[in-house]
């Protein structure tokens, strides 16, 4: 199974329009190997769903200097005054929702169920068009799945199956966005021969990943 | 004392051994500083860490290691890494005994907004509405008054995080404790009366009969 890809290929096969999840927040975690060649590369008209833009110049507000996000689906963009100027100008769609609500929303779209019942959001604007469910005599908001074309995923340690391993605060998003896409792309820290990475320290198993990003340079030198 | 000085050292009292706690970006964040050293409480940042620590000296940060506004932070022995999901399970399931958040407006019910001003500044709620609806006790930390306004209301006119009562609003000027029968003013800070705080406020107080000074010094 040879799921090694370079970072310029991994990033042809998404086409403009695509619908992406990228992992991290603020920055720490996300991968910023496969954001810049978004950029470089200049794909528009993306849906991007990642829980912020990171921090000025760090993360997916790189994505913003040429309005390659048509929309964005996050919880909090107060890092990174450009992403709001965009939103309150119109010139980028930005749907915010809970962080907690988020995460559930992708890890729904990743578990095969049909959305989460949540107790936050009720009562608040973020309740607007939504189903209120009453289970049990409490109200709870349906928040809906998120799905994407393509997870975008930051690992600490990935073997050569696609086994991956995360550091410290990086889990974040990205072990629910890459249950939750079509295909997932991994772009590792480390590289590591299959079987390094012990089986009870492996959080994303192999089966959901389709490309690990390759070194670059020589021999990865 | 410098007005958020203030905020952080009376809020710090209200942390207790043992407690899990979450703090917002900015002025929550500054209650560490006045933490009592004998006390064990673990913190959290909501992307995914039990147990934040000091942060280390330059050269030793680590970029997985961010807190919730993405600066570098450091870990304690006995901290654990954990995914999103696994942690807004601790806070929407009662496992967080505390979260403290600044605030923009809070109202006569005890109802906080704070995370938008429609048209001009929208920095998302981020983990707000989830730790407000879910934590055992919230904390509304924050300067009593805006360029002279009241930021303590009537009703809320900025949107809401939560129809939830907030437990305790601590600001610069008093300590206020939103129930069912209202707002209660329960201490002033050092220097200041009962009249400058209700003067300051927008809201009715109650002024309770066991009023204090918060007990805070330089």
């Amino acid at each position: 199974m040879q799921k090694g890809i370079t970072c310029t290929k991994a990033v042809e096969m998404i086409p403009d329009g695509a619908t992406l999840m990228i992992g991290g927040f603020m920055g720490s975690g996300a991968p910023h190997r496969l954001i810049n060649e978004l950029v470089r590369q200049g794909k528009k008209d993306l849906t991007v769903i990642s829980n912020d833009t990171g921090l000025p110049d760090y993360g997916a507000v790189k994505l913003l200097a040429k309005h390659q996000i048509k929309k964005l689906h996050c919880t909090h963009i107060g890092m990174t005054p450009e992403t709001g100027r965009q939103m309150i100008a119109g010139e980028m769609e930005v749907e915010l929702c809970p962080q907690g609500s988020f995460v559930e929303r992708i890890r729904s779209g990743g578990y095969g169920l049909g959305g989460v019942l949540t107790p936050t959001g009720l009562g608040t604007i973020v309740a607007e068009g939504k189903r209120v469910i009453e289970i049990d005599g409490k109200e709870f908001l349906l928040e809906k799945p998120l799905h994407a074309d393509f997870a975008l995923i930051k690992a600490f340690r990935c073997d050569y199956l696609g086994n991956v391993e995360y550091l410290l605060a990086a889990r974040n998003f990205n072990q629910a966005m890459a249950m939750a896409a079509d295909t997932v792309i991994v772009e590792a820290e480390n590289i590591v021969p299959t079987g390094v990475i012990p089986p009870d320290m492996v959080v994303t198993p192999f089966v959901c990943v389709d490309y690990i990003i390759e070194r670059d340079g020589t021999n990865g030198r | 004392m410098d007005a958020k000085v203030t905020i952080a050292k009376r809020v710090a009292l209200e942390l207790k051994n043992g407690n899990f706690v979450n703090l917002g970006i900015g002025l929550p964040t500054m209650v560490l500083k006045y933490l009592s050293p004998n006390l064990e409480v673990f913190f959290q940042t909501e992307q995914g860490l039990v147990g934040i620590g000091p942060v280390p000296d330059d050269g030793m940060v680590n970029p997985y290691l961010v807190d919730a506004g993405g600066s570098y932070t450091g870990a304690v022995p006995g901290a654990v890494s954990i995914d999103s999901s696994v942690s807004f399970g601790l806070i929407r399931g009662g496992h967080l005994d505390l979260s403290v958040l600044g605030g923009l407006e809070v109202d006569e019910a005890g109802h906080l907004a704070n995370w938008m001003v429609p048209g001009k500044m929208v920095p998302g709620m981020g983990g707000a509405m989830d730790l407000v609806t879910g934590a055992k006790r919230v904390i509304v930390a924050m300067t009593h008054t805006a360029k002279g306004s009241p930021k303590i209301v009537k009703t809320c006119t900025l949107p809401l995080t939560s129809v939830r009562r907030v437990s305790l609003i601590v600001t610069d000027l008093a300590v206020i404790e939103p129930t069912e029968k209202g707002l209660v003013l329960r201490e002033v800070a050092p220097g200041v009366t009962k009249e400058q705080v209700i003067a300051a406020t927008g809201a009715s107080l109650i002024v309770s009969d066991q009023l204090v000074e918060m007990p805070i010094s330089e």
